[in-house]
């Protein structure tokens, strides 16, 4: 009901503007079209400077307003630098924007058609031209040769000493693998996938898949270099880290690579936003079908002695694909209870992963 | 006196005016009778083409405009239910909530159908068509059949994108750049089936009808401009839609060969796209191909796309802003200049919406040069555009405002294409609702700013009457305020990190926070398309009950299409087609409102 009086109501308001819109220019029509001329400039000129001074109020209200909801230091080192170069393009841009925005719509307010007065020709002047097209020039210059710099810098190959860590997307969450004590990542093929036990295709003939870990989250140390080898088991994902400022797809078949250094561990984030449930959220920034906006793993940055602690207390992949035959002592990873219990956690979360993202 | 009467009297006193005008067009072409097929359906005018380019694009544009209202309301109200959504969208809404199925197709429509059917067709079609042989002094097109294909092939990619929005399995989902290996595999996604390939091959035919408009305008311009019509006499705007036509000429063959490869990977088995793929429980035999390989082909036509979009637009208005300031065009040869420039690099940045993708990071150096080299030559623009209306003597006409808000927003959204350019800011903003503001500023609101100021501003060439001013007033006034509400905030959405093509951000502790601003902008989402809706009834009331024009030059305009009668006929000139002595800007000059271009140049006149 309160449906139909709402479509009633905006037609009612259409009738109301065409008719008073209709009988203005019957109006200008009889009072001639030099005088509705003058009076229609006359209205909009006013208009044209009062959008400019509540259009600028409002730009500066809205950054106040939303400034705080901001994602406040970058977690990453990295994500200083892209921050800096946010903040110079801030102020540069904003200076143009003023500027320019202002003398459009003054010039439009002050030279609105008036009686008596006429236009100045004034078809072309190659100083001005020349200066406008060189301060532009230089500006963007030394933007480009900052961000250039930015750019290759985090692009760059990863430190030697850096932990690695592989992310795999696939509709519709997140696989990671942890290299284990050898700190290298066991060889995997694609057709080795199965959602039971394998869930990246580990080659289990790969003796470097034996100690290598799998989690839902993404564990990473404070302060340490961690390189991101990134991929996809299906579609183009793409790994979105807002708090670190960073980003990388994951493309099938072609590995990806990303490495930064995380600033802050999640308990030290919880003081510093006063939010005691804060936590990182590693998020799918490229559309990957229907589940898109529920691809979501957390993210944990913790120290070296948390991390080491969580990665020993993991069961391997490789054990809870090859199940210890009954009665034979199972591997040593497996060999106590508490151990054990969080290994069918991680599996299961996996899986159920798996059944959700076929809703 | 009634109302009407006032009007009529208006008419009568002109009228044998009117009717000698109309008569006269007819003169030349007694040799064909036109029956109402070939005069409104099949026909080879080309200001009839134009409207009919017009009409589908507006239809197009306001279905578009509507789906995206529909998801505005899941993102502003994502708890609440509509039940009339289920009356239209059926099970794809069950229980008034649309689901996230249907949310990527809603998405995934908005975008193709207001990228090409509406910015693309809609606008460069309509007013190539229109002012390409009026303003160069041409009868007609140079293949007027060739012309009337564009159209037809252009109405089939219609016909079959809209029936690929009926299929049961729904339409193409994946964006609207549709990326493989989502759009290759029926599996990924519902809305790759059969609605993928409807979408694919309605672009195909959508492509060979850009390609025979485009070419016949390269070849009108070229080859059958008037008698001293130089190169450098003609307006910008035909300057733009010159250019527009060689990057569509160039460009679109690029993305017809993505897409058939495309259709290959989904139909014949081939591996151009696809590669190691693990999908639905299942290992797919396909090894080699490249993900990347199509959003390099794709990018190839989406960047100049932009370029097809905004630079119509950018003619349009440079031509409005000098005769409604009543001066020349601030710096005419920098302006074709810049527009050339444009052109070229348009086709050298592609790879700035792959930063993310993996691309080589020194390559990726040369591709942030290239993109922020694009901001000079708009730059120029904009200052040649304030310094146009700088001491001018400004009419405010619908047309001048639209235009001058075009160049606010140009420049706002301009700006910001300087942050995404910079490849190092562009790994954070990538995909957030900073592109989404970026680029429906730049050229989403631009355009149609551009379209709507060209609709205001040659309605009365189209149909001989004038629409409604004050409706025209009330339409840019919500619409500029309206397009800054809802786009000026989604800024800093991007900057906090919230992706686009979410359908809720609810389980999200990083992006949650914005719900109030979302639900805002919803709201402004509305009241701006109703507004449109009141623009779309002011356009089809006027064509038929619009005040007539009165004198075959309504705007004191210089250029050549304001020569032609009131309703010119199908050749334009009823005689002879005018000869041109002198540049398109001559407004003011030596104490002259304005001097026509068909006016010699007098001895004692001054240089400039």
């Amino acid at each position: 009901m309160s449906g139909y009086l709402a479509v009633f109501v905006v037609v009612l308001i259409f009738v109301v503007i065409f008719q008073i819109a209709k009988a203005s220019e019957y109006v200008s029509i009889l009072k001639g079209e030099k005088k509705s001329r003058e009076q229609s400039n006359r209205i909009n000129g006013f208009l044209m400077i009062v959008f400019l001074v509540l259009g600028l109020i409002g730009v500066w209200w809205c950054h106040d307003l939303l400034e705080g909801r901001m994602l406040g230091e970058s977690a990453s080192v990295q994500g200083d630098g892209i921050d800096q170069l946010i903040r110079v393009t801030f102020i540069i841009t904003m200076i143009v924007f003023v500027a320019t925005q202002a003398l459009l719509f003054w010039f439009a307010f002050k030279y609105q058609e008036k009686e008596g007065k006429t236009a100045f020709y004034f078809p072309h002047n190659n100083k001005l031209e020349v200066i406008w097209t060189v301060i532009p020039a230089i500006v963007l210059t030394v933007l480009v040769a900052f961000g250039i710099r930015h750019w290759l810098r985090i692009t760059s190959e990863a430190p030697k000493d850096a932990m690695i860590v592989e992310v795999t997307g696939k509709q519709f969450n997140w696989i990671v693998r942890y290299p284990g004590k050898d700190g290298q990542l066991g060889r995997k093929n694609f057709k080795n996938i199965n959602n039971e036990d394998n869930p990246v295709g580990q080659d289990w003939t790969d003796n470097l898949n034996t100690d290598d870990v799998i989690s839902p989250d993404l564990h990473i140390v404070v302060g340490k270099n961690v390189k991101l080898i990134i991929g996809s088991r299906d579609v183009v994902h793409d790994v979105g880290l807002s708090h670190f400022r960073l980003k990388m797809d994951a493309v099938p078949g072609i590995p990806t690579t990303l490495w930064f250094t995380p600033k802050f561990t999640t308990a030290e984030m919880r003081k510093r936003t006063g939010n005691p449930d804060f936590v990182y959220e590693l998020s799918c920034d490229q559309m990957c079908g229907s589940g898109h906006y529920s691809m979501k793993a957390n993210i944990i940055v913790e120290t070296q002695e948390e991390y080491d602690k969580w990665i020993a207390a993991q069961p391997t992949q490789y054990a809870q694909a090859h199940p210890a035959p009954a009665g034979t002592p199972a591997p040593a990873a497996d060999s106590t209870k508490t151990a054990a219990a969080p290994a069918d956690t991680t599996g299961k979360k996996v899986a159920m992963a798996e059944t959700a993202a076929k809703h | 006196m009634s109302n009407e009467a006032t009007l009529h009297n208006q008419d009568l006193a002109h009228h044998g005016h009117v009717e000698h005008g109309h008569g006269n067009g007819h003169d030349g072409h007694d040799h064909h009778h036109e029956t109402f097929i070939s005069k409104y359906v099949f026909s080879m005018d080309h200001k009839m083409i134009a409207k009919q380019f017009l009409i589908t694009g507006i239809i197009w544009a306001i279905i578009g405009a509507f789906f995206s209202v529909l998801f505005r309301l899941q993102l502003g109200y994502p708890d609440a239910t509509f039940p009339w959504l289920e009356s239209i969208l059926g099970h794809w809404a069950e229980g008034g909530r649309i689901t996230a199925e249907a949310y990527y197709a809603l998405v995934t429509m908005h975008g193709t159908i207001l990228v090409f059917f509406v910015l693309t067709a809609g606008l460069s079609g309509t007013f190539s068509n229109l002012l390409i042989p009026l303003q160069v002094g041409a009868r007609d097109m140079a293949s007027p059949f060739m012309n009337m294909l564009s159209y037809w092939f252009f109405f089939l990619a219609s016909v079959v994108m809209m029936s690929s929005l009926f299929v049961q399995t729904g339409p193409a989902s994946g964006g609207w750049t549709s990326y493989p290996p989502l759009s290759a595999l029926g599996d990924a996604s519902i809305g790759s089936k059969i609605g993928m390939d409807l979408w694919l091959v309605s672009m195909a035919i959508f492509v060979v009808s850009s390609l025979l408009g485009s070419l016949n305008y390269i070849s009108t311009i070229l080859n059958m401009r008037t008698k001293g019509m130089s190169m450098t006499k003609m307006p910008l705007t035909i300057w733009a839609f010159f250019f527009t036509a060689v990057l569509g000429v160039l460009s679109f063959p690029v993305l017809l060969s993505g897409f058939v490869l495309l259709l290959f990977d989904r139909h014949g088995g081939t591996s151009f796209y696809l590669s190691e793929l693990f999908v639905q429980g299942k290992v797919l035999p396909n090894e080699g191909g490249s993900a990347i390989l199509y959003q390099h082909l794709f990018w190839f036509l989406g960047h100049p796309e932009v370029y097809i979009i905004i630079l119509p637009a950018m003619g349009m208005v440079s031509e409005i802003l000098a005769v409604s300031s009543r001066k020349p065009i601030f710096g005419y040869l920098a302006m074709v200049g810049s527009i050339f420039a444009i052109t070229l690099l348009a086709f050298l940045v592609w790879a700035h919406h792959m930063f993310v993708t993996g691309l080589n990071p020194f390559l990726g150096a040369f591709f942030v040069l290239l993109t922020l080299l694009i901001a000079v030559p708009s730059a120029i623009k904009v200052f040649n555009w304030i310094t146009t209306i700088w001491r001018g003597n400004i009419r405010f006409t619908p047309a001048s405002l639209f235009s001058i808000g075009f160049v606010s927003t140009f420049i706002s959204g301009g700006l910001t294409g300087i942050w995404l350019g910079n490849s190092a800011i562009d790994i954070h903003l990538h995909d957030t609702y900073f592109v989404i503001a970026h680029f429906h500023i730049v050229m989403g609101v631009s355009a149609f700013f551009g379209m709507f100021a060209g609709i205001y501003h040659w309605f009365p060439k189209m149909y001989g009457r004038f629409m409604n001013q004050t409706l025209g007033f009330i339409h840019f006034w919500i619409t500029l305020v309206g397009a800054y509400l809802i786009f000026w905030p989604m800024h800093y959405e991007g900057m906090a990190g919230m992706p686009r093509r979410y359908f809720d951000y609810s389980n999200w502790a990083s992006f949650n926070m914005f719900g109030g601003l979302n639900q805002f902008i919803s709201f402004v989402v509305i009241i701006v398309f109703a507004t449109q809706l009141l623009f779309v009834f002011n356009f089809f009331y006027s064509i038929f009950k619009g005040r007539k024009l009165t004198t075959p030059n309504p705007w004191d305009a210089t250029t050549l299409e304001w020569t032609t009668p009131i309703n010119p006929g199908h050749g334009n000139w009823p005689g002879e087609i005018p000869e041109v002595h002198r540049w398109a800007y001559d407004y003011s000059k030596d104490g002259k409102d304005f001097i026509p271009q068909t006016v010699p140049v007098s001895p004692d006149e001054s240089q400039h």
